[in-house]
């Protein structure tokens, strides 16, 4: 449980975030430049606030009206800065001891091997940092702050700095350290991917200030056209069941209760749902059956409303079955040409290539073989 | 060591220019690592006044550097006759007291060498030794001291052989006694204010000359040792 309240003016700068969060990830959305890794460090202790109160696990760190502030060293809180910030001239194996040494022998309760094996690093232990990739560094980094036992991990943009391919290796080893550990983690990032698959809560911050707190279905789910920020930000989060990977094509069927959902790669059956980000412009509408095109995932319906403002886009929310809202950009022009209203009963196409891997929980990549 | 064409008085010097320099760079750098830091990393005020003061032997003359230590260190002078009371040390006239005129006069290159490497530290390393529960002064020994290390090389080196140098302030301070101050600068010049002391002093210009580069090719080494490029001095 953390209860964050901190206030802070600077010139051109004013920050004033207030939020509550309890265990899971919880992340912090936003631009860049909004004040999210302000946050960041202000839990940390690396910035001070002009006024504030943080309290972390029921223990205040930060009360400005009560001269109290806890020194970093003394937070007990993990955390991974955007470029791992491996110390440089110590070993990997080092790097993964040095905040475990500096723990309490009775506080230690996350042992090192399980750690160096949830994350795929025991390969890595001799090398230096600067041989490392720089997502075997940012594994590294996640290693040496969960090996402090923290009652807080906090992750900025930890994904920011690597390319497509690293993040999606990286992705996996999150899910599994947030299910494996269970260390409640503050996550920020500008992905809405990255957020809709990890965060159970999401807080959203513009400018210094929070616009915006819920699941991550309520707050990245766009609620009107006006106030989606741009078309291509507007997504829908669908969560179904693992049915089957289909080796041959390295595609995984995902059953949800509108239709299948085919997405690319392989994620491992499990007893969890599994969450599909679907982005608004990726969504084709169809009226009855469509078997002549190329898109296998299809997706029935019915509209609930399309919202129109006059100029060229609608944006048409989707009532699948089972209860799941999906959002579908179309031109005005379409809608109209096609009809369509609510109430109409219709088929949503999503193009499978158009899924984006990173916002697909438990995904693992399939290399071509 | 009769196949070297030096003189007693010669291998003295010799000795005790090496003795001097040793003693300058060492004792003194505690402080010049000390005072590196604050001025790298800290923020306070009468920065500026610390600064310059440390940089100040770099610009003034060292004949007034060697007469500033004489009426602060000399037996009369208030530290002087301090330390002699309390603790026993005795500068004035001493191989003590031209070390620590050359301590003074290689400070600020020291400092500067420091400085320079831990201004380059990027201090998010430190911020993320913090992090993972080291205090202040275990992230001084464990992260700051160790990734300055080029630069603690590279004071050491400048201060000795700023120390080997030093004439000005030495002479002025502690005199110019043979055996007891009288360094390799103290007796080159010495040569050179008697007929036929040119051979003397050329020998000893070109002992000067081998010791600093020994000193620069070792220090170069160890920086290689270390597995990092040395660091610039501008």
């Amino acid at each position: 449980m953390i209860s964050f309240a901190c206030k802070l003016a600077r010139p051109g700068f004013d920050f004033d975030v207030t939020f509550q969060s309890n265990a899971g990830i919880t992340a912090l959305f936003g631009p860049s430049g909004a004040g999210k890794s302000t946050v960041i460090r202000l839990l940390a202790g690396l910035t001070r606030p002009d006024r504030g109160h943080i309290s972390i696990a029921d223990e205040v760190v930060l009360d400005t009206d009560r001269q109290c502030d806890v020194a970093p060293h003394k937070r007990r809180i993990g955390m991974v800065f955007q470029d791992a910030q491996l110390l440089p001239h110590l070993s990997v194996r080092a790097n993964l001891g040095f905040g475990r040494w500096f723990t309490p022998r009775d506080l230690r309760r996350i042992g090192f091997d399980p750690v160096v094996e949830v994350l795929g690093i025991g390969h890595l232990l001799s090398r230096r940092p600067d041989s490392l990739s720089g997502g075997e560094r940012q594994r590294v980094a996640i290693g040496r702050a969960l090996l402090t036992s923290p009652r807080l991990l906090l992750l900025d943009e930890p994904l920011a700095s690597l390319d497509e391919d690293r993040k999606l290796e990286i992705l996996p080893f999150i899910e599994h350290m947030r299910d494996e550990f269970g260390i409640p983690t503050v996550y920020v990032s500008h992905a809405v991917e990255e957020v809709a698959r990890l965060a159970s809560r999401v807080v959203k911050i513009e400018n210094g200030h929070v616009i915006a707190t819920g699941t991550p279905a309520e707050v990245l789910a766009p609620t009107s056209l006006a106030k989606a920020a741009g078309r291509f930000d507007a997504l829908s989060i669908l969560s179904g069941r693992v049915s089957r990977y289909v080796e041959d094509y390295g595609v995984t069927i995902v059953d949800h209760p509108a239709g299948e959902i085919v997405v690319p790669g392989r994620i491992e059956p499990s007893a969890n749902a599994v969450r599909v980000v679907i982005r608004a412009t990726n969504v084709t509408l169809a009226i009855g059956r469509s078997e002549n095109v190329s898109v296998r995932t299809v997706l029935a319906g019915r509209i609930a409303h399309i919202e129109t403002d006059g100029g060229p886009f609608a944006l048409a929310t989707i009532e699948l079955k089972g209860g799941e809202q999906l959002k579908a950009y179309a031109t005005r022009l379409a809608v109209d040409r096609l009809g369509l209203d609510a109430g109409d009963h219709i088929q949503a196409l999503v193009k499978a290539v158009a899924i984006d891997e990173r916002g697909i929980s438990g995904l693992h990549v399939v290399d071509q073989v | 060591m009769e196949w070297l064409p030096f003189s007693t008085a010669e291998w003295v010097a010799i000795r005790l220019s090496l003795r001097v320099a040793t003693v300058a760079a060492l004792t003194s750098l505690p402080l010049g690592i000390l005072v590196a830091f604050v001025l790298a990393r800290k923020r306070f005020p009468g920065k500026a006044l610390v600064d310059a003061v440390v940089h100040l032997p770099l610009v003034l003359p060292p004949v007034v550097t060697g007469y500033i230590l004489l009426m602060l260190f000399g037996r009369r002078a208030p530290i002087g006759a301090f330390l002699e009371q309390t603790l026993g040390i005795v500068f004035s006239f001493r191989w003590t007291g031209a070390a620590l005129a050359c301590a003074v006069m290689g400070f600020p290159l020291m400092v500067r060498a420091i400085r320079l490497t831990m201004e380059a530290i990027d201090p998010r390393h430190e911020q993320a030794a913090q992090t993972l529960g080291a205090s202040p002064l275990w992230v001084f020994m464990t992260v700051t001291l160790p990734l300055a290390f080029p630069g603690v090389l590279a004071g050491i080196v400048l201060c000795f052989a700023k120390a080997l140098g030093e004439f000005g302030a030495t002479i002025t301070f502690v005199a110019n006694i043979p055996g007891e101050t009288q360094t390799i600068p103290s007796a080159i010049y010495t040569y050179t204010q008697v007929p036929g002391g040119d051979e003397g002093a050329l020998r000893l210009s070109v002992v000067a000359a081998l010791i600093s580069l020994c000193t620069l090719v070792v220090s170069e080494l160890i920086a290689r040792r270390t597995g990092r490029r040395g660091v610039n001095i501008e």
